[in-house]
C-alpha cells in the first residue's frame, strides 16, 4: 500500500463542516437529565371519556358454550391451569366476581370489540391522545432476609372515566407485576393480542437486594428494575383493550392485590410453564401451515428479521455502555496523572495550564459517566424490551398458527366422522346413525367455530401489527430525538469547560 | 510538520533543511524518502533525495549516542519503530469476518481500518521527520559526517538491524547505566541548577511515563465508544424506523466522536509519548555529566595517589586534566541544553495545549449544531 506522507494535522479536509450561519442553539433542550430518563406519558389531549364500557359485559351465548365444549388439547392447559389460578386459593377473596369469568368473557367482548369498538377506539384516539399516566417510584425493602422484597409505588395520574379518581396510587410488589401479566397473557395472547412482556426475573440480582447489600450495584439493580416497571406499565396501558381490562385495572386501584404464588420461579406452576413451552415449540416445528394470506407470510418474515436486527443493535449499545463507562474511569485516571504531571513541571504558567487540563478532564469524565446512563437507560433498555415484545409478536403468530391445526384438525375429523356416518347408512344401526347424526352436527359447529376463530385470530393481528409497527417507530424516534439531545447536553458542556480551559493554555509563555 | 519541538526554525533555516518528503508502506517495512536542502557547502548538490529505512535511522541515533564529543548534549530522541501489526490483525479479522456482515457494514469498517491505518503511517512519518528536523537544527550535530552521509548517499547504508547478540550487549549496557545511575543520582551534585534538574528530571520523567499510559488508555476507549457508534449507526439504518436524516446525524457523531480520538491522540497522547523520550534523553544526559564527574573525581583521586607515590605524575596530570576538560565541556553544554529543553517543552506544550482546546472546540460546536438540527 503506498501512501504519501505529506498531510498537515487532520484538519478535517475530508469533512464536510456545516454552516455556522445557523443559530447553534435554538433553544435550550429539556433540562439535563442528570440521572435516568422515564419515558414521558404522551401529551395530555381532549380526549376524555374511553368507548362506554357496558359493552364490557354483554353476553355472547354462543360463544360461551362453544368454549365450554372445547375438548383440552396441547394449547390450552397453560390457559386452564392460570384460569384456575385466577384467585389463588391461598389468599383472602378480596378479589370481585369479575376475575372469576374474566377468561370465558374475554373471549366475548373481545369480539364485541373487535367488531365495532376497536374501530370506535382508534376514531377517537386518532392523534395519539392519550390521558393516563403511571409512575412507578420509591423502592423500598419490606421484610428482611431471604424473605425480604422491594416494594413499589405504582402511581396513576388520568383524567380518563374508567378510572374513579384521577390520582391515586397503591404499592406493588415485583410478582404483582409478573401475576398481572400472566393474567393477560393467558386471556389475550391465544386470541391474537399482544401483550407486553413483563420484566424478566433476576435471581442473582434479587438476591444481593434481599441480603442487603447497600451498594451501588443493587442501587442500580433496583433502578434498572423500576425503570422496567415503569415502561411495562405505560406499554399495558397504551393497548386500548388492555387498558380496560379488570385485571389491570385492579392493579392500578385497588389498594390489596392477592398474591400471585405461580409466578414463582421453581413453583410447580413455573414448571409446568416450561414443560408447556417445550411441548410448544415441538409443536411448532411439525405444523406445516398453509399459508393462503401473503401477508402473514411477509410479516413473520419481517419480524424475523426485526429480532436479529434488533439482538445486534442491543448489543453494540451494551458494548457503547461498557466502553463508555471505561472512557470515563480511564479520563479519571488520566485527570489525576495530568494534575501529577503540573505539580512537577517547574514552569509556573504550564503547570497551571496542566492543572487546568487535569480539572477539565476531570469533568469530562462525569460528563462520559452521565452519557453511559442515558445510553444505557434510553437506549438499551428499550431495545431490551423491543427484543422481548418481538418475541410476544411472534408467540402471536404462533397461535394463530395453532388456531389453524385446531380447525383443520376439526375437519379433518368431521370428514372421518361423515365417511363413517356414510358406511352406517348401509348398516341397520338406527341409533348409531343417529349418534353420527349428532356427532357430525356438532363437528360442524365446531369447525364452523374454528374457521371464525382462525379469521378472528388473523383480523386482530392485522390490527395489532399494524399498531405494533406504528408504536415501534414512534418509541424509537422519540428514543433517538431524545439521545440526540442528551448529546447536545454534552456538547454544551464540553463547550464551556474547553472555552474555559483555552485562555489558560494560551497564557503559557 | 507539527512541532514537538516547539519551534519553527528549521522551515526558515536555509542553510540546511530536511524533510520526509514521501514514505512507502511494504509488507514489512516502510521506505522514507529524506529530502535535503542546503547551501552548505559539504554537500555535492544543493537538493537531493535518499530513500532510508528505519534501521537506518536507528542507526545514526546510536551513532551519536556512542560519540564520546557529544556526550555534553541531548541526542534527539530515536523516533519509534514503525509498528503497524495491530492495524494489520484487525484489518486480517475484518477480512475473515466478510461472511457475517452486510456488504455496507463491511465497506465502512474497512474504510475505517484504512483510516487508521494510514493515521499510523502519518505518525510514523512524523515521528522520523522531527529526529531528523531535530539535528539539522542543533548547532553541533547538523555537521556530524554520518549525517550527512546519511543525507546524502544514495546506496543502501547496509546497516542490518542488531543481532541478538548485539541486542544482548545493549542490554547489559542499559542494566549497567541503570545501576550507575542510581549510584550516581545519590551523589549530590555541587552545582545548585544540576541538583535541581536532577531533581527535576527524575520526577518529570515519571509522571510523564504515568501520564502518556494514561492518555493512551483514555483515547482506545475514546476509539472504542467510536467504533460502537459506527456500529450502531449500521443497524439503526438497516432498521429503517428512522429517516435517513437521523440516522446521518448519528453517523455523524460518530465520525465526530472518532476525529476527536484522533486529534487527542495527536495533540496531547503523541506530545506526552514525544517528551517522555526527550526527558529520558535528557535524563542520560545528566547521567553523563554525572559519570564523567565520577571519572574527574577519581582522578583527581589517582593523581593526589600518584603525587604522594611520586610515581606517573605527568600520566596523572594528563588524565585528570582531560576528565577536567570533558566534565566541564559537559557541564557548559549540558546546561545550556537543559534550558532550551526546558523552552522547548514549554513551547512544545503549549501549542499543543491551545490546539488541543481549539480542535475539542470545533467539534463539540460541530457536534452541537448536528444534533440540533436533527430536531
Amino acid at each position: 500500500m503506498a501512501d504519501t506522507a505529506r498531510d498537515p494535522p487532520p484538519e478535517s479536509t475530508d469533512f464536510q463542516e456545516l454552516e455556522d450561519g445557523e443559530d447553534l442553539f435554538p433553544e435550550p433542550a429539556a433540562t439535563q437529565e442528570s440521572g435516568p430518563a422515564s419515558l414521558p406519558a404522551e401529551d395530555i389531549s381532549t380526549n376524555s371519556n374511553g368507548p362506554k364500557q357496558d359493552s364490557l359485559f354483554d353476553d355472547d351465548p354462543e360463544d360461551l358454550f362453544a368454549e365450554a365444549t372445547e375438548e383440552v388439547s396441547l394449547d390450552s392447559p397453560e390457559r386452564d391451569v392460570l384460569l384456575s389460578d385466577g384467585p389463588s386459593p391461598a389468599i383472602t377473596p378480596i378479589t370481585p366476581p369479575t376475575s372469576v369469568i374474566t377468561p370465558r368473557i374475554g373471549l366475548a367482548h373481545d369480539d364485541m370489540f373487535t367488531h365495532s369498538s376497536f374501530d370506535e377506539i382508534e376514531e377517537e384516539e386518532g392523534g395519539d391522545s392519550f390521558d393516563i399516566h403511571i409512575a412507578v417510584s420509591d423502592p423500598e425493602k419490606v421484610g428482611d432476609g431471604m424473605n425480604a422484597y422491594m416494594a413499589y409505588k405504582v402511581t396513576t395520574k388520568t383524567s380518563l372515566s374508567l378510572f374513579k379518581t384521577d390520582e391515586f396510587s397503591v404499592k406493588r410488589r415485583f410478582s404483582d407485576f409478573l401475576g398481572l401479566h400472566s393474567k393477560l397473557a393467558s386471556k389475550y395472547l391465544h386470541i391474537g393480542y399482544i401483550v407486553p412482556p413483563a420484566p424478566e426475573k433476576s435471581i442473582v440480582g434479587m438476591t444481593k437486594v434481599k441480603v442487603g447489600k447497600e451498594d451501588q450495584s443493587s442501587n442500580e439493580f433496583v433502578e434498572k428494575r423500576r425503570s422496567a416497571l415503569e415502561r411495562y406499565l405505560m406499554r399495558t396501558v397504551k393497548h386500548p383493550i388492555l387498558l380496560k381490562d379488570p385485571d389491570v385495572l385492579q392493579f392500578l386501584e385497588s389498594s390489596e392485590l392477592p398474591r400471585a404464588v405461580s409466578t414463582q420461579a421453581l413453583s410447580s406452576a413455573g414448571l409446568l410453564r416450561m414443560v408447556n413451552k417445550a411441548a410448544d415449540a415441538v409443536n411448532k416445528m411439525t405444523i406445516k401451515m398453509n399459508e393462503s394470506d401473503a401477508w402473514f407470510e411477509e410479516k413473520q418474515q419481517h419480524f424475523e428479521n426485526l429480532d436479529v436486527q434488533l439482538r445486534k443493535l442491543h448489543a453494540s449499545v451494551e458494548s457503547l455502555v461498557c466502553h463508555r463507562k471505561e472512557l470515563s474511569v480511564n479520563t479519571a485516571q488520566f485527570a489525576k496523572s495530568a494534575a501529577m504531571l503540573g505539580n512537577s513541571e517547574d514552569h509556573t504558567a504550564l503547570s497551571r495550564a496542566l492543572s487546568q487540563l487535569a480539572e477539565v478532564e476531570e469533568k469530562i469524565d462525569q460528563l462520559h459517566q452521565d452519557q453511559a446512563n442515558a445510553d444505557f437507560y434510553l437506549f438499551s433498555e428499550l431495545l431490551g424490551d423491543y427484543v422481548r415484545l418481538i418475541t410476544a409478536v411472534k408467540g402471536v403468530f404462533d397461535h394463530r398458527m395453532k388456531t389453524w391445526q385446531k380447525w383443520q384438525d376439526s375437519q379433518l375429523l368431521l370428514q372421518k366422522k361423515r365417511e363413517a356416518e356414510a358406511k352406517l347408512q348401509f348398516t341397520n344401526k338406527p341409533d348409531k346413525l343417529q349418534q353420527a347424526k349428532d356427532e357430525i352436527k356438532e363437528l360442524e359447529g365446531k369447525v364452523q367455530q374454528g374457521e371464525r376463530d382462525f379469521e378472528q385470530i388473523s383480523k386482530t393481528i392485522r390490527k395489532e401489527v399494524s399498531r405494533f409497527e406504528k408504536e415501534r417507530v414512534k418509541d424509537f424516534k422519540t428514543i433517538i430525538i431524545k439521545y440526540l439531545e442528551s448529546l447536545v447536553q454534552t456538547q454544551q458542556q464540553l463547550i464551556k469547560y474547553w472555552e474555559a480551559f483555552l485562555p489558560e493554555a494560551k497564557a503559557i509563555s | 510538520v507539527w512541532c514537538m519541538m516547539g519551534y519553527v526554525c528549521l522551515c526558515t533555516d536555509a542553510t540546511l533543511q530536511v524533510d520526509i518528503s514521501d514514505a512507502l508502506s511494504e509488507r514489512d517495512k516502510v521506505k522514507f524518502t529524506v529530502h535535503t536542502k542546503s547551501t552548505l557547502p559539504n554537500f555535492k548538490q544543493n537538493e537531493f533525495s535518499v530513500v532510508r529505512q528505519h534501521e537506518e535511522f536507528i542507526w545514526l541515533h546510536d551513532s551519536f549516542v556512542e560519540n564520546e564529543d557529544y556526550a555534553g548534549y541531548i541526542i534527539p530522541p530515536a523516533p519509534p519503530r514503525p509498528d503497524f501489526d495491530a492495524s494489520r490483525e484487525k484489518l486480517q479479522k475484518l477480512g475473515e469476518g466478510e461472511g457475517s456482515m452486510t456488504k455496507e457494514e463491511f465497506t465502512k469498517m474497512k474504510q475505517e481500518l484504512e483510516a487508521e491505518y494510514l493515521a499510523i503511517f502519518k505518525k510514523t512519518v512524523a515521528m522520523h521527520e522531527v529526529f531528523l528536523c531535530r539535528v539539522a537544527a542543533h548547532p553541533v550535530l547538523r555537521k556530524d559526517l554520518n549525517f550527512h552521509v546519511f543525507l546524502e548517499y544514495n546506496q543502501d547504508l547496509s546497516v542490518r538491524g542488531k543481532n541478538k547478540k548485539e541486542k544482548l550487549e545493549d542490554f547489559f549496557k542499559n542494566v549497567v547505566k541503570s545501576a550507575d545511575g542510581v549510584l550516581v543520582a545519590g551523589v549530590k551534585d555541587v552545582d545548585d541548577f544540576f541538583e535541581h534538574e536532577k531533581t527535576f528530571l527524575l520526577e518529570y520523567h515519571n509522571r510523564v511515563k504515568d501520564a502518556s499510559a494514561k492518555s493512551d488508555r483514555m483515547i482506545r476507549s475514546h476509539k472504542n465508544a467510536a467504533d460502537d457508534i459506527n456500529r450502531i449507526a449500521s443497524s439503526l439504518y438497516s432498521l429503517g424506523t428512522q429517516d435517513s436524516t437521523d440516522v446521518c446525524k448519528y453517523e455523524h457523531t460518530h465520525k465526530i466522536e472518532a476525529r476527536v480520538a484522533a486529534d487527542e491522540d495527536l495533540k496531547l497522547a503523541d506530545l506526552l509519548k514525544y517528551y517522555l523520550r526527550e526527558s529520558q534523553a535528557a535524563k542520560d544526559l545528566l547521567y553523563r555529566r554525572s559519570r564523567s564527574l565520577v571519572d574527574y573525581e577519581n582522578a583527581n583521586k589517582a593523581l593526589d595517589k600518584a603525587r604522594a607515590k611520586n610515581r606517573d605524575v605527568l600520566q596523572a596530570e594528563t588524565s585528570q586534566q582531560l576528565c577536567c576538560h570533558k566534565f566541564e565541556k559537559i557541564s557548559e553544554s549540558a546546561k545550556q541544553e537543559l534550558i532550551d529543553f526546558k523552552t522547548r517543552r514549554v513551547a512544545a506544550f503549549r501549542k499543543n495545549l491551545v490546539e488541543l482546546a481549539e480542535l475539542e472546540l470545533k467539534h463539540a460546536k460541530v457536534k452541537g449544531l448536528v444534533t440540533v438540527r436533527s430536531r
